[in-house]
């Protein structure tokens, strides 16, 4: 993967300075060649935890698992969020990782008081573990996150749920073990390619081209 | 590539020192050196290329690869003076060569004339300090034409009717309109209104070196990777640098201007990457740090004759911020826009730009347009109905369905200039260099949030005007947040009532220079980069001709 960063690094770096024409007409297909190489090297490592202990990401998983499920399309756990989590442990929210810690520890018990016999939270039924999210539940609803005080296992799901849907949504030609094979793009309708041109939806399609309307030219 | 190579010594006296490579300081070190001049130019980012733009939105967003990032440079924000600032993400800008230019949406309309004469044709608002521009729509016509054609502008001339006199065509036409743009056109019309394909500093067709904009849709907050967005690193700034005059050094971090025996500037002292200090030596000093870094760095610069701020005298130095007013509106169709594909804007319309203060009751005017800025994962976080539930079933199934049906429209707007409305040193927080970080006050005044309701209404008339499945508008709240920084520093002939004159030059100190957001007299209705650089252009003909007579002189 880092070969295939780099080449891409390479490729952009010919690009800068050259002739626009060779720009607009070569790059996306250079592009595409390395990305397939990249894809193969990506699908070629076995996954493994970097910061996660194994029984911990097996929670962390069961979590994302209900924060975006799996059902007639891939949900968080195709996606490999659970590595995408377990990276950003290591890099870009490091910061967390004492919330991770202690609101994982409350959830948890919040699970076996709300389930007694129940664990922890992997070992729920859906249904509980719907449950015990609703109950942390108060305030992520869209727009409308009042500052309140929260319990820890609050801030640790809320954390979790943005994570979550990051590791679902990442670029997935990023470095950062989310999105993989692009399943969640694919979810969202998102396509994968690096350049676009029009008609780019249903709306544009048969547009005519920009035309002042009658009155304008009087009214000025 | 010519990035960053060190040309001139600290200890050479250089003609100009430009502080900020942004959207002005990038065309002021262009200016100057092809003029003839040595010019050093420093910027507190690094100095990233093509390769170095990604879609990472991580990267981008939670590790602010091109902007300020709050953790090292933390601010404070609060309401009134009477207030405790409390510490808070206040304000964003471009932290890197090419500043905000590198990462902006590129809405590039020109202001209109009324925005420079508006105080004299609506007359004085209590509470304010409303005022006209000492210069005319006219006089900075001929710069906003420079602008259009160096840096490359996409648009349509003549376009709306609303439009100020254009003496020039745009050099490219308009980009490609998407499904918004579409839907957007066709409702506005029916309700008798004149949309028009958005001016964008974006280029439609290619230019020597730049590639013409592959709609990969990681615009707006994002690097371009192929050069195609027309920031002022992938424009002005490779010129300043081909003429052997200009150093681009980056990772300079100013902390002070330094003054001499006749109260004249004498040069910049900055920190390197680091920490070390420095002190680049100039017979002229050109501000171009934006309108938050600019006024703080006047205040970091105070000594015996200006204790309140180098060239303070007027008190005025940080004053009458101003930050557009705004809101926005959404809407989810039957079948797929894919507005996420492309540049941000397609259709902007001007129907409301100047209101009868008589009619509606309150002072100001706007813009709409059809905007869709999101990336996936802020889309999930910010583009979905009110009341959805952000996990489950419900949250990806609605995800799944809104993502490529979603249009969303925006409005823009004025903001009257409120004195206590500023920035200034916080008494007690220091940033990661051990320097005062920056304290925001700002409060909306009530005639700006009764501009976003009543604009809130026109967006969601045109939203009826469609055959949207669903529709809502975000609610027009006190803002605490800017992306636009305008008006601390504000241009005027009055020494009393303003910092710089007509030709950007401080009114205290004759070498001493200030161009960027912070010069703004009023706000216009957003979008302010283009006039921005306009004015960035105009400063460096006054700067070369007092130069060229020995006007610098202290």
């Amino acid at each position: 993967m880092q070969d295939a960063l780099s080449r891409r690094r390479f490729l952009l770096d010919t690009a800068t300075g050259v002739s626009a024409a060779w720009v607009a007409t070569k790059w996306p297909a250079a592009l595409a060649a390395v990305q397939h190489a990249h894809d193969s090297a990506q699908s070629a490592v076995p996954p493994r935890f970097e910061y996660f202990s194994p029984e911990l990401a097996v929670e962390i998983d069961a979590l994302t698992a209900r924060i975006i499920p799996t059902g007639e399309t891939p949900g968080a756990r195709e996606a490999g969020v659970v590595y995408f989590i377990d990276r950003a442990l290591k890099t870009f929210a490091q910061d967390d990782r004492k919330l991770y810690a202690e609101g994982m520890a409350e959830l948890q018990a919040r699970a076996r008081e709300m389930f007694p016999g129940v664990e922890r939270f992997s070992a729920a039924t859906t249904e509980q573990q719907d449950e015990i999210l609703r109950s942390l539940d108060k305030t992520a609803i869209s727009n409308d996150r009042p500052f309140m005080p929260r319990s820890l296992a609050q801030d640790f799901f809320e954390t979790l749920r943005q994570h979550t849907v990051a590791g679902f949504l990442i670029d997935p030609d990023s470095d950062r073990r989310g999105n993989r094979d692009g399943v969640g793009w694919q979810v969202i309708g998102r396509e994968r390619e690096h350049m676009f041109q029009p008609p780019f939806g249903y709306y544009d399609k048969d547009y005519p081209g920009w035309q002042p309307a009658a009155a304008e030219a009087k009214k000025k | 590539m010519t990035t960053g190579q060190l040309k001139y010594k600290t200890s050479d006296e250089v003609d100009f020192v430009i502080i900020g490579s942004g959207a002005a300081g990038g065309v002021i070190a262009k200016e100057l050196s092809t003029n003839g001049f040595r010019v050093v130019v420093l910027e507190q980012g690094p100095y990233l290329t093509e390769a170095d733009f990604t879609h990472d939105e991580i990267e981008v967003t939670n590790q602010y690869q091109l902007t300020n990032n709050p953790k090292y440079q933390p601010m404070t924000f609060r309401k009134s003076p009477q207030d405790k600032a409390k510490r808070h993400p206040a304000f964003v800008y471009g932290r890197m060569v090419g500043g905000s230019s590198v990462h902006f949406t590129a809405n590039y309309w020109r202001f209109h004339e009324i925005d420079f004469v508006e105080r004299s044709k609506v007359g004085p608002i209590s509470g304010t300090g409303f005022s006209d521009w000492p210069i005319t729509y006219a006089d900075l016509e001929p710069y906003y034409t420079k602008v259009e054609w160096e840096i490359g502008v996409s648009g349509f001339a003549g376009a709306s009717p609303f439009d100020p006199p254009q003496s020039t065509p745009y050099p490219m036409p308009p980009l490609p309109v998407k499904s918004g743009g579409v839907i957007f056109e066709s409702a506005a019309r029916k309700l008798g209104w004149h949309p028009f394909p958005a001016p964008m500093a974006i280029l439609s067709q290619p230019r020597p070196g730049r590639s013409a904009c592959v709609q990969c849709g990681f615009c707006e907050s994002f690097g371009c990777e192929v050069g195609a967005k027309s920031s002022t690193r992938a424009t002005v700034i490779r010129v300043a640098e081909k003429t052997g005059r200009c150093e681009i050094r980056p990772n300079c971090y100013v902390h002070r201007i330094e003054t001499g025996a006749h109260g004249q500037v004498t040069g910049a002292a900055y920190f390197d990457g680091k920490r070390t200090v420095h002190l680049q030596k100039a017979k002229a000093v050109v501000v171009c740090a934006n309108g938050a870094e600019t006024p703080r760095l006047l205040f970091l610069s105070a000594n015996k004759e200006f204790s309140d701020g180098l060239a303070n005298s007027s008190g005025l130095v940080g004053k009458y911020l101003m930050m557009n007013s705004g809101s926005s509106a959404r809407a989810v169709f039957e079948h797929p826009l894919n507005d996420y594909k492309g540049f941000a804007v397609s259709r902007v319309l001007h129907d409301f730009y100047e209101l009868d203060p008589e009619k509606v009751g309150f002072f100001g005017g706007g813009g709409l347009d059809t905007r869709f800025d999101s990336t996936p994962i802020g889309f999930a976080d910010d583009y979905l109905p009110h009341e959805t539930l952000m996990w489950g079933k419900e949250f990806k199934a609605t995800l799944a369905h809104n993502f490529t049906r979603t249009m969303s429209i925006m409005s823009h707007g004025t903001s009257l200039p409120v004195e206590n409305n500023s920035f200034s040193l916080d008494p007690d927080l220091k940033d990661a260099w051990g320097l005062p970080a920056i304290r925001m006050t700002y409060k909306d005044h009530p005639d700006d949030l009764k501009l976003g309701v009543f604009l809130r209404a026109r967006m969601m008339e045109l939203l009826d005007a469609t055959d949207a499945k669903q529709k809502w508008a975000n609610p027009v709240e006190e803002q605490d947040f800017a992306y636009h920084l305008l008006g601390t520093c504000r241009m005027g002939n009055d020494p009393k009532t303003s910092v710089v004159n007509a030709d950007h030059r401080t009114h205290d100190i004759k070498n001493l220079f200030l161009c960027d957001g912070s010069s703004l007299v009023s706000s216009g209705r957003g979008q302010p980069t283009m006039t921005i650089q306009a004015l960035a252009y105009r400063a460096a003909d006054r700067i070369t001709a007092l130069a060229k007579r020995g006007g610098l002189g202290a």
